[in-house]
């Protein structure tokens, strides 16, 4: 069939945007080779996605429903995908570098015996031979690395947020249901428990305000916490963020971290404090319209990429600023 | 109970947190070259410090291992004074700048001759090229259960029991062993070890095993590269920064005003 064929994210019932963005490249490599672009569906009850997929025009959305796809188990959905590639025998095969995607991309591609790239940035079609060119940020985003591979299908983890989502398009397209052979018998991990917690969608934030090593203790973030307040009555919404080692210390949950193991983030306010700006950091928030920084280190690489700067103990100037915002108030 | 026998996967990688000053780009050997020592990887040393609790909760054999062309035992020797009980080299010139699955294949061929194992424990990704794939692949080479990214891992009953990380959470699942899970930094930081005692350990270890393509069977016409084209410089992130000076009260006015002009 020589398709792009891209798996989608479903998210509270509806196509994830990450899939809008898969839809978004993977059409233009379809045009680049001449060749269909699918999109596969898995879930318990995939049938509104499907129709909303086909609006974006694909030429034909595979539905894979099946009881043991509700929820995500990788030994289920992995199952599922390979048989998925057998029958649809794609070119191409992207998956977003979504948790699911980072888990599945490298266990499918053991099984189809193919080489995949993670976290890709671009993707292009070499005229030559037609293989995927796969441009990614290597070493935190130290330098930008173009890979090529062999292998069929050539597959891909696209980066969230990088590539233009599709847009609405007229021509429907075709939806295929395919049954995936798969039992209780293939599931190798058994899943006890989901435990939901509160968890920041910081990527909706309008203000991210981000602590890091340089609070000192825990406490630090409630100093963040008032600022968050005192902020959140002239901005829209303002969320904590976080640097890495904050996370790594205990002082707040990982749901906060920004960067490439992170969210990646693009609010119009970030305000980075304590934080020396790795590039593993930097990765995660340079896209921010403004980028305020406090830290106690001139020489720190965040005033590199800041717009503002104060050099100062953040427990001095921060407390103060509260102070005056609700002044102003 | 017998002790458990734990396979730790450790990389060898230029330090990924060195200063950016220390980091430069060699397109031509496509080689980002970083002027500081070499490390193990950030997420392998959570691994051995999982694995280390393990061995303290219910006793465990730890096994390092760490592949490359060239693999220095100085970096890696810290795992022995952490409190791993054995390091072994994967050490061959056939063994620079492998893609993902030839690097999982020749882990795979030393896990096997190594025998016995209930556990192997991978770091999330590695710091240099961040791919996040060999700990999978092996997994899937080696037939095993694989959990992902997991920020909590404990052993009962012969099972392994992990929280793993979701979008929404985390979920707690379980897996007979043998099985292999990739470890996120949740888990915790490797334990401090102090410079004295590193390098009074340091003497006390002796020479360490190191083997080569050919011992662990491997032709190398299997053995495939990463497939670079092109190494670059990444854009350059750069801003004018301006610095807002003064008291702290002089500060919050100051920057009080630069929010109301942001708004
Ligand atoms: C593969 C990989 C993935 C990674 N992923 C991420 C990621 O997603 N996100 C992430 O953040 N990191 C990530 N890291 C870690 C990253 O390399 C850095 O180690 C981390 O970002 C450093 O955090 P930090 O800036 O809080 O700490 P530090 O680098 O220790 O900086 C602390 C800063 O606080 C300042 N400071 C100290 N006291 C004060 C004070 N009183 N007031 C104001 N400032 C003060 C100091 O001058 C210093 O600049 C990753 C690393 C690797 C290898
Ligand atoms: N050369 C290697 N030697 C030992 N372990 C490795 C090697 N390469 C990768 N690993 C393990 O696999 C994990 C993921 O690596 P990667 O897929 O390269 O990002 C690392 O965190 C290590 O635990």
């Amino acid at each position: 069939m020589n398709d792009v064929m891209i798996l989608g994210d479903v998210k509270e019932g509806s196509l994830d945007i990450r899939t809008l963005e898969l839809l978004g490249v993977g059409k233009k490599l379809a045009g680049d080779l001449g060749v269909g672009l699918s999109v596969v569906l898995m879930g318990d009850a995939v049938s509104t996605v499907a129709e909303q997929a086909a609006s974006y025009g694909p030429d034909r959305v595979y539905k894979l429903e099946h009881p043991l796809l509700k929820g995500v188990n990788p030994d289920m959905w992995l199952a599922s995908l390979q048989q998925a590639c057998k029958q649809i025998n794609p070119k191409i095969v992207l998956l977003s570098h979504s948790l699911i995607g980072m888990e599945l991309g490298p266990r499918l591609a053991c099984r189809l015996n193919t080489r995949l790239t993670t976290d890709c940035i671009d993707l292009s079609i070499d005229p030559e031979d037609g293989l995927l060119l796969r441009t990614k940020p290597v070493s935190g985003g130290n330098a930008i690395s173009v890979f090529k591979c062999p292998g069929e299908p050539q597959l891909a983890t696209v980066r969230a947020n990088v590539f233009d989502p599709a847009e609405a398009a007229d021509g429907n397209g075709e939806i295929v249901d395919m049954v995936p052979e798969i039992d209780e018998s293939m599931i190798t991990v058994e899943s006890i428990e989901v435990v939901k917690e509160e968890v920041v969608a910081l990527d909706k934030a309008d203000v991210v305000i981000s602590g890091g090593a340089g609070l000192g203790d825990e406490d630090g973030f409630e100093i963040l916490q008032d600022l968050s307040k005192a902020l959140s009555k002239s901005f829209g919404s303002v969320m904590i963020g976080c640097s890495r080692v904050a996370v790594d210390k205990g002082w707040i949950s990982s749901d906060h971290q920004v960067g490439l193991t992170g969210t990646m983030i693009s609010p119009d306010i970030y305000i980075a404090v304590g934080i020396s700006g790795a590039i593993q950091h930097l990765v995660g928030m340079i896209k921010s319209k403004k980028i305020i920084a406090i830290n106690t280190d001139p020489g720190c690489n965040m005033f590199n990429v800041a717009d503002y700067g104060v050099v100062e103990d953040y427990e001095k100037v921060v407390p103060a600023l509260v102070k005056r915002l609700e002044e102003l108030s | 109970m017998k002790e458990i026998g734990i396979i730790v996967c450790a990389k060898q990688i230029p330090d990924p947190e060195a200063p950016l000053s220390d980091v430069s780009v060699n397109a031509e050997t496509q080689e980002v070259v970083v002027d500081a020592p070499p490390v193990i990887s950030p997420f392998d040393e959570n691994a051995l410090e999982v694995a280390i609790r393990l061995k303290e909760e219910l006793g465990a054999k730890i096994t390092v291992l760490s592949m490359g062309k060239k693999v220095s035992d100085t970096v890696l020797r810290k795992s022995l004074v952490a409190g791993a009980d054995e390091l072994i080299l994967l050490q061959d010139d056939a063994f620079e700048k492998l893609d993902s699955h030839s690097i999982a294949s020749a882990l795979a061929g030393a896990i096997r001759k190594i025998g016995e194992f209930d556990l192997v424990l991978t770091g999330r990704q590695a710091g240099d090229w961040d791919s996040g794939q060999v700990g999978l692949i092996l997994g899937e080479i080696l037939g095993l259960p694989c959990i992902n990214l997991a920020r909590e891992i404990k052993v009962e009953d012969g099972n392994v029991v992990v929280k793993k990380v979701i979008p929404e959470g985390y979920e707690r699942v379980r897996a007979k062993m043998p099985a292999l899970v990739t470890v996120s930094n949740e888990v915790g930081e490797l334990r401090y070890i102090s410079r004295t005692k590193m390098l009074k350990m340091l003497k006390g270890v002796g020479s360490i095993p190191s083997w080569s393509a050919e011992d662990l069977g491997i032709t190398l016409e299997t053995l495939q590269k990463m497939g670079i084209m092109t190494l670059s410089s990444p854009p350059d992130m750069r801003r004018d920064c301006q610095f807002i000076e003064g008291t702290p009260d002089e500060l919050s006015d100051k920057l009080a005003a630069v929010f109301k002009s942001l708004r």
